[in-house]
């Protein structure tokens, strides 16, 4: 019954998001601070992991491949598809889940703790659409920080790859080339998007309908990380079962 | 002017708000006491139209807050100031931004007019030189005067104060309780101050309404409430020993 009331409260919160606009001078310059805060400030943690993470996708095919048959251009091959299809958009975004979604519910959580929030409905300002509208505006050019992480995931896995030893250049690229279908990339960036919103309202509901003190937001921080990457994933299996299957 | 008719407000089984009925009148500093649990901060916020009671009236001069539509409830909310319990200053903006907050919101004048009335509102609460200060690096007493400073900046017909004393020293609760009167006066606005502070009461207790278990069982002014018989209220006044030592001179006296 809880979980029907929460489902049931989130989309009135969507409804509410939309409705009622804060003024448009107000607004653009919330969207150019939340930009800031969950799009820029990103990118490092971003190009850390990628590039790592594409370095050892790499390292891992080229150590399993025993069989003299298989081509090197495999571990080009695999990387960009492992980095293309699922990490970067999707494991990025669980990342980010731990890192934007519990900025995102401290944050609103702690105005909630404080009465900042009362403040703006007392001042006849539509709370939701102050605070969330911005945060959707800005995650949506979370596929922006996918391309990076997808161009530094690959860039990883050629250093790895090529200073490793275990593959020439110019197999690698010519993996990377091989049997590439632009739809898988539409693919991405369509579920990043979906990600991207997820990523930026379900924290908002968590931290905008808590109830409590700081313990509290602290809580309502861990909740939002489990939920928003549980609907990730959900997310993520029925857009590929729509998608590519 | 804000008139009560039979206001009720429940959560779940529970009923806090019992049948309130009262005047609050324009250009006078309103207070609502009572102890803790006694349906205040609730009876305070059905007031605001945060939470809507389930029977019974509001009206704001002349119109009932149940009968404005969405459009005519935000048209209000800007004609109201609200200084809250803990300040609700906004951290992310320092000073002047939170001054500046409802002018940007609500009006759409040049911004060097915008500072020229934080700077004029900041001068009136006795603070210059915070300007570019967050809310964390100034005292909770400086809070409180921006906090009021955020509340008139858009000259609001109403104000409405959730315990503005709590967390001061006796001296700065004094300070903070003078200005709302000042304001109060200087600008005939209707003020509701909720609190259970007596030094609040003696100061500026122009009317008082007192509540008990969600009920208003007293209303009169700061003068009527140190003579009254009504036991709940005299329980109440009397509850501290510094009071019950100033009755004990003032029946030595008679």
């Amino acid at each position: 019954m809880k979980y029907l009331h929460d489902i049931g409260s989130y989309f009135l919160m969507l409804k509410r998001v939309f409705g009622s606009f804060t003024k448009t001078s107000v607004l653009r310059h919330l969207i150019l601070k939340e930009i800031n805060d969950l799009i820029i400030t990103s990118l490092p943690i971003v190009a850390f992991i990628s590039f790592f993470v594409g370095g050892v996708v790499a390292i891992q095919t080229a150590l399993n491949m025993d069989n003299p048959i298989i081509p090197k251009t495999l571990i080009g091959f695999a990387t960009r598809q492992s980095v293309i299809l699922e990490f970067a958009p999707t494991f990025m975004s669980i990342i980010m889940a731990g890192k934007v979604g519990s900025f995102i519910t401290s944050s609103i959580g702690s105005m909630r703790v404080t009465e900042q929030i009362d403040a703006l409905e007392v001042m006849g300002i539509n709370s939701l659409n102050y605070l969330v509208f911005p945060k959707i505006v800005a995650l949506m050019f979370y596929p922006f920080v996918i391309v990076v992480s997808m161009f530094l995931g690959i860039m990883g896995g050629w250093v790895a790859g090529v200073q490793g030893g275990f593959v020439s250049s110019s197999d690698f690229l010519a993996g990377v080339q091989e049997g590439f279908i632009p739809y898988q990339l539409f693919y991405a960036f369509f579920k990043t998007l979906v990600f991207s919103f997820i990523l930026a309202t379900v924290p908002s509901w968590q931290g905008f309908y808590m109830k409590g003190g700081a313990l509290e937001v602290g809580k309502a921080s861990t909740n939002s990380f489990v939920w928003t990457s549980v609907l990730i994933i959900a997310a993520n299996y029925i857009i590929t079962q729509l998608l590519l299957s | 002017m804000i008139k009560v008719e039979n206001v009720h407000k429940s959560f779940g089984d529970e009923k806090i708000l019992k049948g309130i009925n009262t005047e609050f009148d324009k250009g006078k500093t309103n207070l609502i006491i009572g102890q803790s649990g006694s349906g205040k901060t609730v009876f305070l916020k059905c007031l605001l139209g945060l939470f809507k009671p389930e029977q019974g009236r509001i009206y704001y001069e002349d119109k009932a807050i149940q009968d404005m539509d969405d459009e005519e409830q935000r048209q209000l909310r800007e004609k109201i100031g609200m200084l809250f319990q803990g300040g609700a200053l906004f951290d992310s903006m320092n000073i002047e931004e939170n001054v500046m907050f409802p002018l940007r919101m609500f009006t759409n004048r040049k911004k060097s007019d915008h500072l020229d009335r934080v700077n004029a509102v900041l001068k009136r609460v006795k603070l210059e030189n915070v300007n570019k200060k967050f809310p964390a690096e100034i005292s909770g007493g400086m809070q409180k005067r921006v906090a009021i400073a955020r509340a008139i900046v858009n000259e609001p017909r109403f104000l409405f104060c959730d315990e503005p004393n709590s967390g001061l020293d006796p001296k700065t609760a004094t300070i903070i309780d003078n200005l709302i009167q000042e304001i109060t006066h200087e600008n005939n606005i209707t003020t509701i101050v909720v609190t259970h502070d007596m030094n609040s009461v003696m100061e500026i207790g122009e009317k008082v309404v007192f509540l008990k278990e969600g009920l208003l069982v007293w209303q009169g002014t700061n003068q009527e409430i140190f003579k009254t018989d009504h036991e709940d209220v005299t329980n109440f006044v009397y509850s501290s020993d510094l009071f019950k030592k100033i009755r004990e001179v003032q029946n030595k006296e008679a």
